[in-house]
C-alpha cells in the first residue's frame, strides 16, 4: 500500500515552515530547534530570564533597535547620497519632497535609544555581576559593542551635512588630534612629527582631510551604512552565541 | 521680553496640560494600587513587619523597613495621599488646558539661577548620589521614590512655561538626554530596590533571583515578551519621532561656528572635562583607559561570588567604584556640558538668558609657579638652551610637580596596597593590582582636578609648553 500523496498546500506549507504548529510541547520545542529566527534562543530557559525586574529587557531592546536601525537606514540610502552637493538637498528633499521624514525622524529616535538601551543593558550586567566567570569574555564583546554603537551614531551625526553636523563631528575629531606624539597637536608631536604634514595623525585619519569635507563624507558614509554595521552584525552574533552557549546568569 | 515669555506660557500650556493629566493618572493609578493592597489584607495596618521583608504575592511589594512612619506602613494613608496628589494635578492640568498653567516663581527662578553652575552641579550630584548610597534603605521604599518622582514633574512642568527653560530642554539634542536621566534614574533605584531586598534576606532567605528554579519553554513565554517589547518600543518611537521631529539647520559651513559648539550629546561630557584638563587626556588617553578598563573589570573583579543577583553589601567597592564612574565623569558631565554650559562654554542658570557676552573662565596658575613664586619666593626657571641642557632645565622647573606625579602614580599604590587595599593587592597579585590601581588612579586625577581647579585655581599639575604637555 503506497503511502496517500499529501495535499499541495501541506506540502507547500512544510517545505517553508518544517515543525509543527507550537500547540503542544512537542511542537514549542521543535519551532525553537527548527527556525532560523529563532533559534538563538535556547528551547527552555531558567524562570527568572523572564523577570523583566531582573533583566530589563535592555539587551533585547538594544538587538531590536539596531534592526530597526538596519532597516530605516537601508531605505533612507535609497534616497541620500553622499556628497557635498547633494547630501543637503536630499535631505530637504526627503522632508518636503519624499514626505518620509518619519523614516528619519524614526532613525535618529533609534539611534539614541540604542545608544540609551546600550549602556542600561550594560549597568544591568555590571550590578548584578553577570560578567563573572564564565561570561568574563562576553563582557569584552559588549564594551566592543558600545564603541561601536557611540561610532554608528557618531557617523551617522555627519550625514545629513547642516551645521548640527559637521560642528560636533568637528568638536568631537579635534580631540583625536590630540593623540599623544601622534596627533597633530598632542604632546611631544615635535618629536615623531607625524602630523598632518604625513597624514598619519588620527584625526586625519578619522576625517579623510586636516578638517571636516568631502572626504570625511565619504568616509563617514561607508563606516556608518558599511564597515561597522557588518562589524557590529557579527560580534552580536558572537554575543548571542555565548549567551546562548552560557545561559542567563543565575546566583550560585 | 514680556511677550516672548507670555508667547511661550501660550505655546506650552496645552502640552502641558495634557502632561498634568497623565500624571494625575497615573497618580490615581497608584492610589489604586496602594487602596487595592489594604483590600487584599482586610484592614489596614499589617503591623507585622519584622525583620524579614514580607513579599506581597500579588504586587510583588515588599513591605517598609519598620522604623518607618506609618505613612509608609499604611496602605490607605498612602492612597489617600496620592489621591490628593491626583487632585492636585488635575486641577493643574485643567488650569493649563484653560490657558494658564503654573508657573515657577520668579524668585525661585533667581535662586536657582544664582546657585546653579558646574560646581555646584557636580558637588551636589555627588552628594546627592552619597545620601542615596548611605540611605537606600529608604529611597527604595516605593512611597518615597513616587514622591520625588512627583515633585520632579512638578518642578519640571512649572519650569517649562519658562521660554528660555523650555527652549533648552526641548532642543532635539537634550530630549534623549531627559528621557535617559529618568530612564537611569529608574532602573538604578530598581536595581537598589532589589540589592537592599537581597542583602536584607541573605542570612535567612534565598536570593530574590534563585526562587524559580524551574524552566519554562522558551515558546511562548520568551517569545511573547520579546513580540510585545517589540511592538511597545516601537510604538514610543514613532511617539517620540511624532512629537519632537528631526531638525535641519543651516547647510554646513566651515565659515560659521556655533557658539557654544557642542560635541554630540554622549561626547559631551568628554567636552565638559577638557575645561579641567587638555585634550590629549581627556579625549584620548581617559576613553581608551575607559574602553580598556571596562574590559578589564571581569579581569580584576577577583569576588566570584553573588553572580547573577542584585547585591550591595556583597559588592560594596565593585557597585561604588562603577557608580561613581559612571554616574559622576559619564552622566552628570553631560548634564552639566548640556544644560549649564552656553555661549564661550560659560555657566549660565537654566532660566537664564543665554548672551554670548559672559567670557569664560580664565586658566589659573600651574603647581611650578606655585611652587618657585609662592613657596621659595624665587621667579619661575627658564627653558632657553637646546638639547639635553633644555630638558634638565625643564625637568628642574617641573621638579616639585613630576615628584607629586611621581607620589601619586608610583608611591601611592604602594602605601594603598600596603594598608587599604591590603586585601586586594594579596589576592589580586601584583600585576592585576597594579592595572587596578592605575585605572581608579586615572579615575580619580579627573574629579581631584576639578576640586583643585575651583578651591585653589589650580588650572595644571604639569605645564611643560614646550611639549604641547599639561597635565
Amino acid at each position: 500500500m503506497s503511502q496517500p500523496e499529501p495535499p499541495a498546500r501541506a506540502q507547500f506549507w512544510k517545505s517553508i515552515v518544517r515543525h509543527p504548529a507550537p500547540r503542544e510541547r512537542r511542537g514549542r520545542v521543535a519551532v525553537m530547534l527548527g527556525n532560523f529566527l529563532l533559534h538563538l534562543h535556547p528551547v527552555a530557559i531558567p524562570k527568572q530570564a523572564l523577570r523583566l525586574q531582573y533583566t530589563w529587557c535592555m539587551g533585547g531592546i538594544a538587538a531590536f533597535l539596531f534592526l530597526l536601525e538596519t532597516i530605516t537606514g537601508v531605505l533612507l540610502m535609497f534616497y541620500y547620497r553622499p556628497t557635498v552637493e547633494w547630501a543637503y538637498r536630499d535631505m530637504l528633499d526627503l522632508r518636503d519632497v519624499v514626505s518620509l521624514s518619519l523614516l528619519r525622524d524614526l532613525h535618529r529616535w533609534g539611534a539614541h535609544a540604542m545608544v540609551v538601551t546600550v549602556v542600561l543593558h550594560m549597568v544591568r550586567v555590571f550590578l548584578t555581576g553577570s560578567y563573572k566567570s564564565p561570561r568574563e569574555f562576553n563582557w569584552v564583546i559588549g564594551v566592543l559593542l558600545l564603541t561601536l554603537t557611540l561610532l554608528l551614531s557618531f557617523t551617522g551625526y555627519l550625514l545629513p551635512w547642516d551645521q548640527k553636523s559637521i560642528w560636533p563631528v568637528t568638536v568631537a575629531s579635534n580631540m583625536a588630534g590630540a593623540a599623544p606624539l601622534v596627533g597633530a597637536e598632542g604632546p611631544g608631536h615635535q618629536w615623531l612629527d607625524a602630523g598632518a604634514a604625513r597624514g598619519l595623525d588620527p584625526k586625519t585619519l578619522l576625517l579623510g582631510a586636516p578638517s571636516v569635507g568631502e572626504e570625511t563624507l565619504n568616509r563617514f558614509y561607508v563606516l556608518h551604512c558599511v564597515a561597522v554595521p557588518l562589524l557590529a552584525g557579527l560580534l552580536t552574533a558572537v554575543h548571542f552565541w555565548r549567551v546562548r552557549k552560557d545561559g542567563i546568569s543565575r546566583p550560585l | 521680553m514680556e511677550s516672548t515669555a507670555q508667547l511661550a506660557i501660550a505655546n506650552m500650556a496645552r502640552p502641558l496640560g495634557w502632561f498634568y493629566l497623565a500624571v494625575c493618572a497615573m497618580n490615581l493609578l497608584a492610589a489604586w494600587r496602594a487602596g487595592r493592597t489594604i483590600l487584599l489584607h482586610k484592614a489596614g495596618g499589617k503591623k507585622g513587619t519584622g525583620s524579614v521583608a514580607q513579599v506581597d504575592s500579588a504586587t510583588g511589594e515588599t513591605s517598609s523597613p519598620r522604623c518607618l512612619s506609618p505613612f509608609f506602613r499604611l496602605g490607605w494613608l498612602r492612597a489617600l495621599a496620592w489621591l490628593l496628589l491626583a487632585a492636585v494635578f488635575g486641577l493643574l492640568a485643567a488650569r493649563s488646558l484653560m490657558g494658564s498653567p503654573p508657573t515657577v516663581p520668579e524668585a525661585i527662578k533667581i535662586l536657582l539661577d544664582r546657585v546653579i553652575g558646574a560646581r555646584s552641579i557636580w558637588l551636589g550630584s555627588l552628594g546627592l548620589l552619597l545620601a542615596v548610597w548611605l540611605g537606600r534603605r529608604w529611597c527604595v521604599v516605593p512611597a518615597v521614590a513616587w514622591m520625588a518622582l512627583n515633585a520632579s514633574w512638578l518642578l519640571l512642568g512649572a519650569s517649562l512655561t519658562d521660554p528660555q527653560f523650555s527652549a533648552l530642554v526641548l532642543a532635539p539634542d537634550s530630549v534623549p538626554i531627559v528621557g535617559m536621566v529618568y530612564l537611569l534614574a529608574f532602573f538604578l533605584w530598581l536595581a537598589m530596590r532589589q540589592a537592599v531586598e537581597n542583602d536584607r534576606r541573605e542570612e535567612t532567605l534565598p536570593p530574590l533571583q534563585s526562587q524559580a528554579p524551574e524552566k519554562v519553554l522558551v515558546w511562548p513565554d520568551l517569545v511573547y515578551i520579546e513580540l510585545i517589547c517589540m511592538i511597545l518600543v516601537t510604538a514610543l518611537l514613532l511617539l517620540c519621532a511624532r512629537w519632537f521631529p528631526t531638525p535641519l539647520e543651516q547647510p554646513a559651513n566651515a565659515a560659521l561656528t556655533p557658539n557654544p559648539a557642542k560635541a554630540p550629546w554622549y561626547f559631551v561630557g568628554l567636552q565638559e572635562l577638557l575645561v579641567y584638563a587638555d585634550a590629549w587626556l581627556v579625549g584620548v588617553v581617559v576613553p581608551c583607559a575607559i574602553v580598556l578598563g571596562l574590559m578589564a573589570i571581569p579581569y580584576l573583579d577577583f569576588n566570584p561570588q553573588k553572580n547573577g543577583c542584585y547585591t550591595i553589601r556583597r559588592r560594596r567597592f565593585a557597585t561604588a567604584a562603577f557608580l561613581f564612574g559612571f554616574l559622576m565623569l559619564w552622566v552628570v558631565p553631560i548634564l552639566i556640558g548640556t544644560f549649564v554650559r552656553g555661549p564661550n562654554w560659560s555657566d549660565f542658570g537654566p532660566y537664564e538668558v543665554r548672551d554670548a557676552g559672559r567670557l569664560a573662565t580664565v586658566h589659573g596658575a600651574t603647581l611650578s609657579q606655585w611652587f618657585w613664586t609662592g613657596l621659595l619666593g624665587r621667579p619661575l626657571p627658564q627653558a632657553g638652551g637646546a638639547g639635553w641642557a633644555r630638558l634638565g632645565q625643564i625637568v628642574w622647573r617641573e621638579s616639585a610637580s613630576l615628584a607629586v606625579l611621581a607620589s601619586y602614580f608610583l608611591i601611592l599604590p604602594a602605601v594603598l596596597g600596603g594598608t587599604v587595599l591590603r586585601t586586594f593587592r594579596c589576592r589580586m597579585g601584583r600585576g592585576r593590582y597594579a592595572l587596578m590601581v592605575v585605572l581608579l588612579l586615572l579615575v580619580v586625577l579627573l574629579p581631584l582636578k576639578m576640586i583643585l581647579r575651583w578651591s585653589f585655581d589650580l588650572s595644571y599639575l604639569v605645564s611643560i609648553p614646550e611639549w604641547s604637555l599639561n597635565l
